[in-house]
């Protein structure tokens, strides 16, 4: 019965957060000064056929029974059709979110990969030689802008070093031969055998990865490090060292598990940002992912995208909310007792 | 793109790009980021590409993917475009009123999709497009065509016969100039028929298909990331060079530059003035350029009372810096024009009379009562050169005592507000619709200056009411000889630089690098003209 209840809460949450977030972007888009039909007629059409859209789009009708029309289409699944590309909202997004997903996956698992054991090291290595060093990644990784590393990475890695492939997700040669399913190329490529394609896509993949990565470890070691001396400082952990616990033992099982806790918000959070859509890396990248997607549409005024994609970002902001929750409970007894 | 017309599979080019990986693989690991020979891979930004339908298209890459994709009946000379050729039509003729124009078309044409290609093509394509009355759709309804009275006006005479009644005698450039442009493109009336929905006539189908008969055909466009051509075998005249020509969307001129560099891209199209410079210093890059239908200006709007004084007009035109900004902002992507017409055009004039003087702008603006200047705003869309030339600008005026206030906004946002003539000064482009001088008399042309007009162009925009150039552009485009109507544009020209409240700035020239192993590409006039079809690759 109460979990019942629970479940129901939860579910309303989830609703109202949904229709919130409509009608929040719904309302911006119709406030900005900017007509929407100029994205789809373009500036030199007659004003009659600037008339005629007008109306076919609705916006002759009050905001309010738009905003009605609109959430009525959503909740029959209909996302209407993106302005910019002729293509309904929900087959751009099918092959938008893959790229992003794809990028994210692996930014996330190199940030969070090497941003953990950096920030523990730091911690335990406070005020020395390893703390500074962190601390110093960590601030370029915060003041050096991502655009113009982006590019110097490319520069080198790319261009000079040919140690990786350049910009795209996969180079014209291996374009045709495997087909996109999943839209994540690593698995298609990998699911149809084709290896060599495989290593051209990851080959593609790396260079931006590790740039997001780069970023989000520089937030998760700082985390991490902060976390970290707050649990070295705790009592549980003089009565480790007075129980004659190896110090790796009381880092890695004892505090390092506690620290966790808060840890997988800050890592779940820097994925949910990370699939967003990191619209510079995509552009210098020139990777067709949900970022890219998105500012385009809103730089047209393509409402029906604009619409599309901030459903999908608030799904992964909702999505990961929850998975951060039931690992807090997972990691976190006391939270399950509650 | 689900096509029913013969394409190859993605098995078979599979094949290919496998054999091409496996030759590649061979050779050094730089080898590799060279493209296949039989394919020309352009690094292009064309996220302004809505849809693949010419009968709906109005934007600037779609433009050049028709130009290689389909026919239309007659095209200009790329060298000359003032010289019009037979495209499908072998021949044509004008009635001796004026008002009838008769085309015969070239036997044995075939769309891509294998589909025989007649005068029911040509004369349904053409009615289609006045019957959907799209954006582009007014380039044809000029000849007096409406949904009611298309199918009376274009007719067909014979299997590879058709006719075309103009509502007036016209000058015939005039009206052949207009059938050149994208909406005049020919489409396979049984393949789109085929894919029509609740009588759309085929346009949702279109707006993601392809059903021409051009040198290329296109296989797949996936929006703001790549759009593949391939050879049309089916076409008529010389065969495309490249098997296939892939499109791959890349927005940063420092990204396409490196891609150029390296090998991955044969052709970069968006480079800026300093990566051009730098990507010419390189001996396996050469670079092509040519002046496009696209003029940039500074417009001043007569609802602001201090903007109408004509001694205020002419100040400001005294205020610009043209040299300077030629020389830096504009240096390889634009070249100094005070005119409506772009160069290339029929009557486009070369005179530039305006240069930076402060002195007679001081002098005039002391005449217009205004002895210390004024403050004044201008909206600006933040991208470059607008944001350069703008900036200079308002130092340049400063120096006369007005004060100009920047306004930034986005592409769409500035153009909402100018669209409603809310502004002080606005700073913008205008391409033109089709290669004839009459799609630029929109500078000019303001039948009803009303608030609520029909017609908002771009004279009506600016709130500027000239009757007397209004009613020489209508005597223009019926001038049938083309030497005076020549004389006729230029007159029109002398009288607007003197008193219109446009400070015509530059006219955009068009560039691209390409390495040296490409050789036959070269940019139009316009976009459609941007052949890749003919580049070939060593």
């Amino acid at each position: 019965m109460k979990f019942s209840r629970a479940l129901g809460r939860f579910a309303l949450a989830i609703v109202l957060t949904y229709l919130g977030l409509l009608a929040v972007t719904f309302f911006i888009g119709r406030v900005i000064p900017v007509d929407p039909v100029l994205a789809v007629v373009g500036d030199h059409a007659p004003e009659a056929v600037m008339a005629r859209v007008r109306e076919e789009m609705g916006l002759n009708k009050p905001v309010l029974e738009q905003f009605g029309i609109y959430v009525a289409k959503v909740l029959r699944g209909d996302f209407g059709t993106s302005v910019l590309t002729s293509n309904p909202v929900l087959d751009d997004i099918q092959r938008t979110f893959p790229a992003t997903f794809e990028l994210a996956t692996l930014g996330i698992l190199i940030g969070a990969g090497f941003g953990v054991p950096l920030g523990v090291w730091a911690a335990v290595r406070r005020g020395g030689l390893a703390d500074q060093l962190v601390r110093v990644m960590g601030l370029i990784g915060y003041s050096v802008p991502i655009f113009w590393l982006g590019l110097m990475a490319l520069v080198l890695f790319y261009a000079k070093l040919d140690w990786v492939a350049g910009p795209g997700r996969v180079d014209v040669t291996y374009e045709y031969m495997f087909t996109p399913s999943t839209g994540i190329l690593l698995l298609d490529t990998a699911m149809q055998g084709q290896w060599e394609a495989f290593r051209n896509v990851f080959s593609h993949l790396i260079l931006p990865a590790s740039l997001l990565g780069y970023f989000s470890l520089a937030y998760i070691s700082r985390m991490t490090r902060s976390f970290m001396l707050n649990e070295l400082s705790q009592e549980y952990v003089v009565a480790a060292r007075a129980k004659g616990l190896s110090e790796a033992r009381i880092i890695w099982r004892h505090a390092l598990r506690n620290a966790m806790v808060p840890l997988v918000t800050v890592i779940t959070l820097s994925y949910a940002g990370l699939l967003e859509g990191s619209v510079l890396t995509e552009t210098v990248f020139a990777w067709p992912g949900l970022g890219l997607y998105i500012t385009n549409s809103l730089q047209n005024a393509d409402m029906n995208a604009v619409l599309g994609g901030t459903l999908v970002v608030g799904s992964v902001f909702i999505g990961l909310n929850l998975l951060s929750d039931l690992l807090y409970r997972t990691l976190d007894p006391r939270t399950r007792q509650r | 793109m689900n096509s029913s017309f013969p394409v190859l599979t993605r098995r078979q080019l599979g094949s290919v790009a496998g054999a091409s990986a496996l030759a590649l693989s061979l050779g050094s690991v730089s080898a590799l980021a060279a493209t296949p020979v039989d394919t020309l891979v352009v690094a292009f930004a064309f996220d302004d590409m809505i849809t693949l339908d010419p009968g709906e298209t109005f934007e600037l890459s779609t433009s050049e993917m028709i130009g290689n994709t389909y026919s239309q009946l007659v095209r200009y000379e790329v060298t000359d475009p003032t010289k019009l050729y037979g495209d499908l039509a072998k021949s044509w003729k004008v009635s001796d009123d004026g008002r009838t124009y008769s085309f015969e078309l070239k036997p044995g044409l075939k769309f891509a999709s294998g589909n025989p290609l007649s005068a029911e093509d040509v004369v349904w394509s053409l009615q289609r497009a006045v019957i959907m009355d799209k954006s582009p759709a007014f380039i044809l309804g000029q000849f007096g065509f409406t949904k009611d009275n298309v199918k009376d006006k274009i007719k067909q005479t014979g299997p590879l016969s058709l006719t075309i009644d103009t509502d007036k005698a016209y000058a015939p450039t005039f009206v052949l100039n207009c059938l050149t442009a994208t909406v005049g493109s020919i489409l396979d009336k049984k393949l789109v028929l085929s894919k029509e929905v609740n009588g759309d006539l085929g346009a949702a189908w279109m707006k993601t298909n392809y059903a021409g008969s051009g040198p290329m055909k296109v296989r797949e466009w996936r929006p703001n990331e790549v759009l593949v051509l391939e050879r049309n075998d089916f076409y008529y005249a010389d065969k495309a060079k490249p098997a296939r020509v892939i499109y791959r969307h890349i927005k940063e001129s420092a990204t396409q530059r490196l891609m150029l560099e390296k090998g991955d891209v044969d052709i970069a199209r968006n480079l800026t003035p300093q990566d051009l410079a730098a990507v010419t210093a390189n001996k396996g890059i050469l670079t092509t350029a040519s002046p496009k239908g696209t003029v940039y200006y500074i417009s001043l709007n007569q609802k602001n009372p201090i903007l109408a004084k004509p001694e205020v007009r002419e100040a400001l035109k005294w205020l610009m810096d043209y040299s300077a900004i030629g020389d830096t902002i504009l240096k390889g992507i634009g070249v100094i024009h005070q005119n409506f017409l772009p160069v290339g055009m029929l009557g486009a004039s070369t005179v530039n009379p305006y240069k930076l003087d402060v002195e007679k702008a001081k002098a005039l603006l002391k005449k217009a009562g205004y002895p210390n200047g004024f403050k004044i705003t201008i909206d600006m869309r933040t991208v470059q050169p607008v944001q350069g030339i703008t900036e200079a600008f308002q130092q340049t005026a400063k120096r006369a005592g007005i004060d100009i206030e920047i306004i930034p906004g986005d592409g769409k946002q500035v153009l909402t507000k100018y669209r409603a003539r809310t502004h002080d000064m606005y700073i913008g482009q205008w391409g033109t619709d089709y290669w004839d001088p009459n799609s630029n008399t929109d500078f000019v042309r303001n039948a009803d200056n009303s608030d609520n007009a029909k017609v908002k162009s771009l004279a009506w925009r600016n709130a500027w009411d000239a009757p007397a150039l209004y009613m020489q552009a209508d005597a223009a485009v019926l001038e049938r000889d083309p030497a005076r109507r020549k004389a006729m544009y230029e007159k029109m020209q002398a009288e607007f630089r003197a008193t219109s409240p446009f400070i015509m700035i530059y006219q955009m020239t068009e560039v691209a690098a390409y390495r040296s192993n490409v050789s036959g590409f070269r940019i139009g006039s316009t976009s459609d003209t941007n052949y890749v079809y003919r580049a070939a690759k060593r």
